[in-house]
């Protein structure tokens, strides 16, 4: 496994030590809003975003943090939602890919995501877009090596992986620029 | 005017089109693969045989009125068969005649409605590709139009024309030639209807973004006021002239994709995405090999279960529930005993498929007798390709509801037509009760031709009564897919002092034919593919056998040119008469600066280029080569590529981009690994695939021929990476590698 992946494998891992017998969970806080539901603990964030709260821009790739497909963002952190049993996500605040928007607004990584074509069947994009934000809150100005190292847990088949780098590239530029402007 | 279509329109003009359905059993009349053979182009004697399929012909599902009921009155543009082939047809398959009950195949629809939108129907999937961006871009470029009024319905087998699936780069070509004159006939005859309304010379009217403007005044009027409350039906003509590459607006330029915010934003609707009301999560309990069959069977407990249904039916055996973490329980609480055989493993492969290709389907050779001559240099060398897996991001799904005995199956596939006889075979119901809808894809590469998943939902929304979502697993994926085929090649060639090779002889063993011909130019030459037993299932791969059979001929002709002490670029030259592939490997050189710098410690340059499906590539790659560890990582890759006139820029940038990054994988990395009917490396974390780390920098040259007609690009790009990378790694180190992947398991770090 290379090493950029095993700090996020590591984050995800955190939140479910053992296979102990998760409570049901009756509450989620995802994108702003906390949603009633009735699941078992032991149903993945993935499953439970995806087939119980209809937020299907999260993706299923492999079922082992290998992909990247699944990532959401936990108390700002990315995480791979396939890996994480709902159980233990607590009262952490999730955020998917339906909730980077602002007032209808893109977030600038999606907006550079469009401008620089970075998306072929775009399967891979919502993980991408979700790993690029927290990447850009860790370092506002990546360099390429800082992107490759950062990103490399993610799996784009279509092997778009030039346009992401410059897609994230821009993205910072363009995230920045938003800054300045408030 | 030939048969079909004058029946056609007798029946459109009656207001009669037929929606009767397989009627006289059409299976029965189609079955027969040679009939597909027969239409093939001149040099594929049989075309590859999993492209292969006895699809269904065509039959037109709508009539008049219900075309006009489903979409409001306007106006409707029709292509038919017989004005489609002045390029080759959409598959090349045989068509059946049309008579008074059932009109010819129609290849194409357009639909103008009252509100100015303009709908365009085909068969053709978008799994990636951009295709609804590039179709979209020709309709609007002949019509004109605006393209936010225009509206593609793809890939829904009750709404859109007969398709025979998105594969081989037909889609512009095809698909795209053909709608362009749907639209360029729909511009003709908007400008008779707006002479005939507004009573003035056609001459004096022209159509500019959506509405026909009048010379002499400012008036204007909209497609849709121009078509309203009619019911007007319009077959293209084979006078309706296109516009020239030369004076595309819109064609040829880089048109952002369509519908891109959907994407990245998420809301976009994969299949895997969709839910139906009171739908159920299907899992299928899978052997334990590959071949095995049911032994012992108890289902007791799982069927205890809460909102569990289990389906039976023959060796299929499958559970349904509320959520899938129910179903995965059903289906682990399922006591089962397969009953397994000894299969060829991994270590035995090459030796197996040489062994078992006997016969020899496909033979090419040369007028000139093959001559092995006296005082030449004479070369034998064997090169292997190993199976990968397509592995597309997007596994596959399908969601399956039955609604009074019809099935609905919303899937993944590059066959939506293929996959609906599919269904109709397996329930033995007609495919009229069946109706495939593709929506935009998680990528295909050749790996989403059958229906597996839709089967096995549609069978499990049976059994349960309800609707029901199928989404393989990764593993899944890797175990029950099938894979590109694994290849053996004997090449023994002859070359002058010179540098001119002067006899070639090639054997490919079970890859496949496509790109099989070597394009150089030699007096003497035989080529053989020889059909072998595949231990594995194997099936479409982007680019084919090309891919296999190019690394083979050009790593052949990197050792050539060594053999004689020649640049490998000069070598290529002089044995080349093929202009257009003159033109990319010169150009490809002269970005990369071939022979301009020698290569640092531990590096090399490499050159290959080939030909395939109308598109033509020459690559150049840098790689950093270690000869102890086996490591190899690429640093720098120039590709030039020609595929007549470009219809948008940036998307195939984008497409060449991303066949090098794949073609890194088959290359360096992807291997599946197999025993005894098993997969050893079946997931993610076994079985190593590109990553941003491994992806180079990137130069693409787009060599536009607006004198050519468009060809496909999705596939051929692929062709040169693998052998452009075995060369550097030569110039590098010193030593040839001749097996994909070229990096050994113990380096893919």
């Amino acid at each position: 496994m290379n090493k950029g992946l095993e700090t996020i494998v590591a984050l995800a891992t955190s939140f479910h030590p053992a296979r102990i017998l998760m409570p049901r969970i009756t509450e989620l806080h995802v994108n702003g809003k906390t949603l009633k539901l009735d699941v078992e603990g032991e149903r993945s964030l993935l499953s439970v975003l995806r087939d119980d709260l209809q937020l299907t821009g999260t993706k299923y790739g492999c079922g082992e943090a290998q992909c990247g497909a699944c990532t959401v963002l936990v108390d700002g952190v990315a995480t791979r939602s396939c890996i994480v049993n709902v159980g233990s996500v607590g009262k952490r605040k999730i955020t998917t890919i339906e909730g980077l928007e602002t007032n209808g607004r893109l977030h600038p990584v999606q907006e550079a995501f469009l401008k620089c074509d970075a998306l072929q069947c775009g399967y891979c994009t919502s993980g991408m877009i979700m790993s690029a934000v927290a990447l850009l809150q860790r370092r506002p100005n990546p360099t390429e090596a800082d992107i490759i190292r950062g990103m490399n847990g993610n799996i784009c088949r279509c092997a778009v992986y030039r346009r992401i780098i410059t897609a994230i590239q821009e993205g910072a530029r363009l995230l920045q620029a938003r800054e300045e402007a408030k | 005017m030939s048969a079909a279509r004058r029946d056609a329109d007798r029946l459109i003009s009656s207001g009669e089109l037929s929606r009767k359905n397989d009627p006289d059993g059409l299976d029965s009349t189609h079955s027969s693969l040679d009939a597909e053979n027969s239409s093939c182009v001149e040099f594929e004697v049989e075309p590859e045989r999993y492209e292969l399929s006895a699809s269904p012909i065509y039959r037109f599902e709508l009539d008049r009125r219900e075309f006009f009921k489903l979409f409001g009155a306007g106006m409707v543009v029709l292509l038919f068969a017989d004005f489609a082939v002045a390029q080759p047809e959409s598959g090349g398959g045989r068509r059946r005649a049309g008579n008074a009950d059932h009109p010819s195949d129609i290849h194409a629809w357009l639909h103008i409605g009252e509100d100015d939108v303009i709908t365009v129907f085909t068969g053709k999937t978008e799994v990636g590709q951009n295709i609804r961006t590039s179709l979209t871009q020709a309709v609007a470029e002949e019509l004109p139009c605006k393209i936010e009024s225009i509206r593609f319905v793809m890939a829904d087998t009750d709404v859109v024309p007969f398709d025979r699936g998105t594969f081989g780069s037909r889609t512009t070509p095809d698909m795209g030639f053909q709608l362009r004159r749907v639209a360029a006939e729909a511009r003709e005859a908007l400008l008779d209807l707006a002479a005939d309304q507004l009573k003035v010379e056609r001459s004096t009217l022209r159509i500019s973004e959506g509405r026909i403007v009048r010379d002499d005044s400012t008036e204007s009027i909209s497609f849709g006021q121009l078509t309203k409350g009619q019911k007007l039906v319009r077959s293209v003509s084979n006078q309706t002239l296109l516009k020239p590459a030369g004076d595309w607006k819109i064609a040829g330029t880089s048109l952002p994709k369509i519908s891109g915010r959907e994407f990245v934003t998420g809301k976009h609707l994969y299949t895997s995405d969709i839910h139906r009301e009171g739908m159920l999560h299907g899992k299928v309990l899978r052997p334990s090999a590959l071949q095995a069959t049911l032994g012992s069977l108890d289902v007791q407990k799982a069927e205890a279960m809460r909102s569990v249904k289990v389906v039976r039916d023959g060796n299929f055996v499958g559970v349904a529930a509320d959520d899938p973490l129910l179903a995965v329980r059903a289906l682990d609480a399922i006591q089962v005993e397969w009953i397994t055989k000894p299969q060829i493993s991994n270590a035995e492969l090459y030796n197996h498929l040489r062994k078992t290709g006997g016969g020899s389907p496909f033979v090419e050779s040369s007028p000139d007798e093959l001559k092995f001559h006296e005082g030449e240099l004479k070369l034998r060398r064997t090169y292997r390709i190993a199976y990968i897996a397509h592995a597309p991001l997007e596994p596959r799904a399908a969601v399956a509801e039955w609604n009074e005995g019809k099935l609905t199956v919303w899937t993944g596939t590059q066959r939506p037509f293929g996959v609906r006889s599919e269904l109709a075979r397996a329930f033995g119901i007609p495919e009229s009760q069946v109706r495939v809808i593709v929506p935009d894809t998680g990528s295909g590469y050749g790996g989403k031709h059958t229906g597996e998943a839709a089967i096995e939902a549609a069978r499990l929304a049976k059994g349960a009564g309800k609707p029901v979502k199928v989404v393989w697993t990764r593993e899944e994926e890797f175990m029950w897919a099938y894979f590109r085929p694994a290849g053996v090649i004997d090449v023994s060639s002859t070359v002058r002092k010179d540098g001119t090779i002067s006899a070639w002889e090639f054997h490919n063993y079970n890859s496949g034919n496509s790109g099989i011909r070597c394009p150089y130019d030699v007096p003497g030459a035989r080529t053989e593919f020889h059909n072998s037993e595949s231990p594995l299932r194997q099936g479409s791969y982007r680019g084919l056998a090309s891919a296999a059979n190019i690394f083979a001929y050009e790593v052949h002709v990197d050792e050539l040119a060594e053999l004689v002490k020649m640049d490998p670029l000069k070598f290529r030259l002089k044995n080349l008469k093929d202009a257009r592939l003159r033109a990319v490997l010169e150009t490809a050189a002269e970005r990369f600066g071939w022979g301009k710098s020698k290569p640092g410690e531990g590096r090399g340059f490499g050159i290959a280029c080939g030909v395939e499906k109308g598109g033509y590539v020459a690559t150049c790659a840098e790689v950093v080569a270690d000869r102890q560890s086996g490591a190899v990582h690429v640093s720098r890759i120039v590709a030039a590529f020609e595929c007549g006139a470009v219809v948008n820029p940036e998307h195939l940038k984008n497409q060449i981009e991303g066949a090098i990054g794949q073609g890194i994988g088959g290359a360096l990395l992807e291997e599946i690994d197999f025993e005894n009917g098993r997969i050893l490396n079946g997931r993610f974390s076994e079985y190593r695939v590109p990553r941003f780390s491994d992806v180079p920098e990137i130069d693409v040259v787009l060599v536009n021929r607006k004198d050519i007609p468009s060809a496909g690009a999705g596939e051929t790009p692929i062709v040169g990476i693998a052998p452009a990378i075995s060369n550097a790694i030569h110039q590098a180190t010193g030593e040839r590698r001749r097996s994909l992947p070229m990096v050994p398991d113990r380096s893919r770090a």
